[in-house]
């Protein structure tokens, strides 16, 4: 085997694919090659290292040098700089936010300072096309340990004394779920994952699926055995490609290897994997719809009981869990239970991957111990709001969950202690606002969100959802009238407890929780047609400050609708009549002489 | 017209590949819209009959899936991401502005077949937020104001000498 005295990491995660690591790769592939180094020095492609905000990532090794943001016209001076002469390239390192200190480690960045990784651990560190590298990190010993030396008892009281819960939202817990199907009468089962992901600004199973496949492979071969079943079903969303490409490498390395097949580590145990692509649709994600989805029907969820552990995909007993819920699976057999247990509160064990976004500094994923507070994650790993502006709140667990004010921000988190703060887990998205998001608005957002997504199916879904919505675009346009917040409340209160599935049951809740704890903000709407956050475009109205416009001009020549006039060198007017609110006179201004009120 | 019979040649071997397996309806909709860029109504009949469901059920189905298309698509396909971070950011600015410089609305094709104007369901760019896709590229951090030169990469010419 050949040995390497150095590696280079390059990111190769959607994020950092997004902003340009391919050609930092291919550009890093000629240089070390120019330099003769190529056999010095390995180039990994990994999966996502999680801090999407400074991608391009390059980690390199054996010192575990971080440079962010690199450009293909810098990887020449990388190679020259670092790898030849040993001299890490100062300006490509990460930068302390507050300290302006240079942070070379990245153990040391704030960003992963408060971080758990134990389900993220191999994305960033292997190359996931190489089911080798899952290996050589004790990658396919849980499922070694599970076939030869437990029984499929064992491994669910495994899982139930570990104490994990569903990571798909619900926080169902997973051993007691798996037992249902154990016991569940019937000589065919399937074991499902659940990898739809749809609720947006949530890509932590995408990272896992792009970043260490085999994880969630073995994962769900641990589940079939301990269930009894020899064959199963990924459910991934089209929309990651990137995601079924190497699912599709994993299996089919998996299967080289015995590791997935007939006859598994000689145990008689065999497993099959098939992997099912989604077509886009959010509902899909409920695990009744999504069995009637791989069914090749119409995505529509159907009444429960029965459930499918006794009835689910072709009318047999199968079991559906979330991506991070099997990722989850191989360390607790590993390590044990009690190892697991140990992390997290009381009722809520183990570490959450939550994808952090919208106005803070740091964004990108982040995998933390249950029972963080929300502070920590927004503060310390997020390195806080962006231009230092005022927090307003973060929306916790996408279209279904709620808002978490300020007030609430030391509270310690975990599935119970968000549902009684009026969110819900959720996936994980964590979508931070500023001063400048109208709660209203978002919302409306929501709704819209959830409306165009029900399937139909339901009537308090269907038409529920349809009438708060266009009690919220009323609102936002300032046609609110006296009643409405009451008529939604008691629309809420009914769609929640009659829909006939989660998405209509959670749909009301973004609109509930900004009820709860913003509710002047809907009210300065409703009386004063006032939008406080100055966001909603119907009520706001934009002005030129006469004392700050020069008359240079540049904003009466971007206007697309023509609104705007003066001479040279005067200060310029806008005519509202024709003004469509656009904002690319502000982006343009560089005199800060507009507003938007 | 030569084409379309060999794609209808096409058409049949799907049919035959899938035919009597379970869930057939749902690949053979994917491959045959792959086939065709989208599914014109008389595929639709064609696959109604051959696989021996009733046509209400396969455009149920069709019409249940945001991914199936009845309509052929312009050249150029532009989606403006719709997650929440995009949307708190500023999405809706750009969609207008999208919208005013070429005339259409989300869904709509332009006259000459050179754009059509869609939506990105999110798929996790959220740090380069707001992002909008034009085909395979993606761009990040947009402004309304870098529409319009975003848009002039891809001009009409192109559209029309390299559609057939
Ligand atoms: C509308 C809707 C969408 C859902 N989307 C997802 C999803 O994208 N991914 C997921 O794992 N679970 C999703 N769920 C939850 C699943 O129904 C199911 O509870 C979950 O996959 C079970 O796995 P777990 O026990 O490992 O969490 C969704 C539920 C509803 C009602």
């Amino acid at each position: 085997m050949q040995i390497y005295r150095g590696h280079v990491l390059v990111c190769a995660g959607t994020g950092c694919v997004a902003s340009g690591s391919r050609n930092v790769q291919a550009e890093m592939e000629k240089q070390l090659e120019a330099f003769n180094l190529d056999k010095e020095i390995k180039l990994v492609e990994t999966g996502c290292h999680g801090f999407c905000e400074m991608g391009p990532i390059v980690i390199v090794y054996p010192e575990g040098i971080f440079y962010c943001r690199v450009q293909p016209e810098d990887v020449k001076e990388i190679v020259e700089e670092h790898l030849l002469k040993g001299r890490p390239v100062k300006r490509l390192l990460f930068k302390n936010q507050i300290t302006e200190e240079m942070v070379p480690h990245y153990k040391d960045i704030d960003f992963y300072k408060k971080q758990n990784r134990i389900v993220l651990g191999n994305c960033g560190f292997i190359n996931p096309e190489n089911i080798k590298e899952y290996i050589a990190r004790d990658g396919y010993e849980a499922l070694a340990k599970a076939l030869t030396q437990m029984t499929p008892e064992q491994v669910i009281e495994e899982i139930k004394a570990a104490g994990l819960r569903g990571r798909g939202g619900g926080g169902f817990p997973t051993g007691l779920k798996w037992e249902f199907a154990r016991k569940a009468p019937g000589d065919k089962k399937y074991v499902i994952c659940n990898a739809d992901e749809g609720d947006p600004c949530a890509f932590m199973d995408r990272s896992i699926l792009e970043g260490d496949p085999h994880a969630l492979i073995e994962g769900m071969a641990i589940a079939a055995y301990a269930i009894g079943s020899d064959e199963g079903y990924i459910y991934v969303r089209a929309e990651y490609p990137l995601a079924i490409k190497r699912l599709k490498i994993a299996i089919a390395q998996a299967h080289e290897l015995g590791l997935l097949g007939e006859d598994i580590f000689g145990s008689g145990f065999n497993f099959k994997l098939n992997i099912k692509e989604g077509a886009g649709a959010f509902v899909c994600g409920e695990e009744t719809a999504l069995i009637a989805s791989i069914e090749g029907r119409r995505g529509e969820p159907r009444v429960r009981p029965p459930f499918p552990a006794n009835k689910g995909l072709w009318g047999k007993p199968s079991n559906v869990n979330n991506v991070e819920t099997f990722a989850n699976v191989p360390r607790i057999i590993a390590r044990g239970s009690q190892w697991f247990a140990d992390m997290g509160t009381e009722k809520s064990k183990g570490t959450k991957v939550f994808a952090l976004t919208g106005k803070v500094k740091n964004t990108g994923l982040a995998e933390v111990t249950m029972g963080i507070t929300l502070r920590e994650i927004i503060y310390d790993i997020g390195g806080g709001i962006i231009d230092d502006k005022k927090y307003k709140a973060v929306q916790i667990g996408g279209p279904s969950g709620g808002c978490i004010p300020e007030e609430l921000l030391d509270l310690p988190i975990d599935y119970d202690s968000l549902i009684s703060a009026g969110a819900m887990m959720g996936s994980g998205g964590l979508v931070v606002m500023d001063e400048d998001t109208c709660m209203v608005e978002l919302a409306r957002f929501f709704l819209n969100f959830t409306q165009m997504e029900s399937c139909g199916k339901c009537t308090p879904c269907r038409e529920g959802t349809k009438i708060m919505l266009d009690i919220l675009e009323r609102i936002t346009k300032g046609e609110g009238k006296e009643g409405d917040i009451e008529l939604l409340q008691s629309l809420a209160e009914t769609i929640k407890s009659t829909s006939l599935c989660g998405l209509g049951q959670t749909a009301p809740n973004p609109v509930l929780s900004t009820l709860r704890y913003f509710r002047d903000e809907y009210e300065a709407h409703i009386k004063d047609k006032r939008c406080p956050a100055g966001a909603c475009t119907a009520l706001a109205s934009y002005r030129i400050l006469e004392d700050k416009c020069i008359g240079c001009t540049s904003c009466a020549r971007v206007c697309p609708a023509k609104a705007i006039s003066g001479e040279v060198k005067k200060p310029h007017k806008i005519d509202p009549a024709k003004c469509i609110k656009c904002g690319a006179c502000i982006e343009t201004c560089k005199f800060n002489a507009i507003v938007k009120q | 017209m030569e084409k379309c019979n060999c794609r209808n040649s096409q058409l049949s071997a799907i049919l035959a590949r899938y035919t009597g397996q379970e869930g057939a309806l749902f690949n053979v909709l994917q491959d045959a819209q792959e086939l065709y860029g989208y599914l014109p109504e008389e595929v639709l009949v064609s696959i109604s009959n051959h696989l021996g469901r009733p046509f209400s059920e396969v455009y149920s189905v069709v019409s249940f899936y945001a991914h199936f298309r009845t309509q052929p698509r312009g050249h150029n396909l532009i989606r403006v991401c719709t997650g929440t971070v995009c949307h708190i950011m500023g999405a809706l600015q750009i969609l207008a502005r999208i919208s005013q410089e070429l005339g259409i609305s989300m869904g709509g094709t332009t006259r000459d077949g050179a754009f059509t104007l869609g939506s990105l369901p999110c798929f996790g760019a959220c740090s380069h937020a707001p992002v909008i896709m034009v085909n395979d590229d993606l761009y990040g951090r947009v402004t309304p104001g870098r529409v319009p030169e975003i848009l002039a990469k891809y001009s009409c010419r192109e559209a029309l000498t390299t559609s057939s």
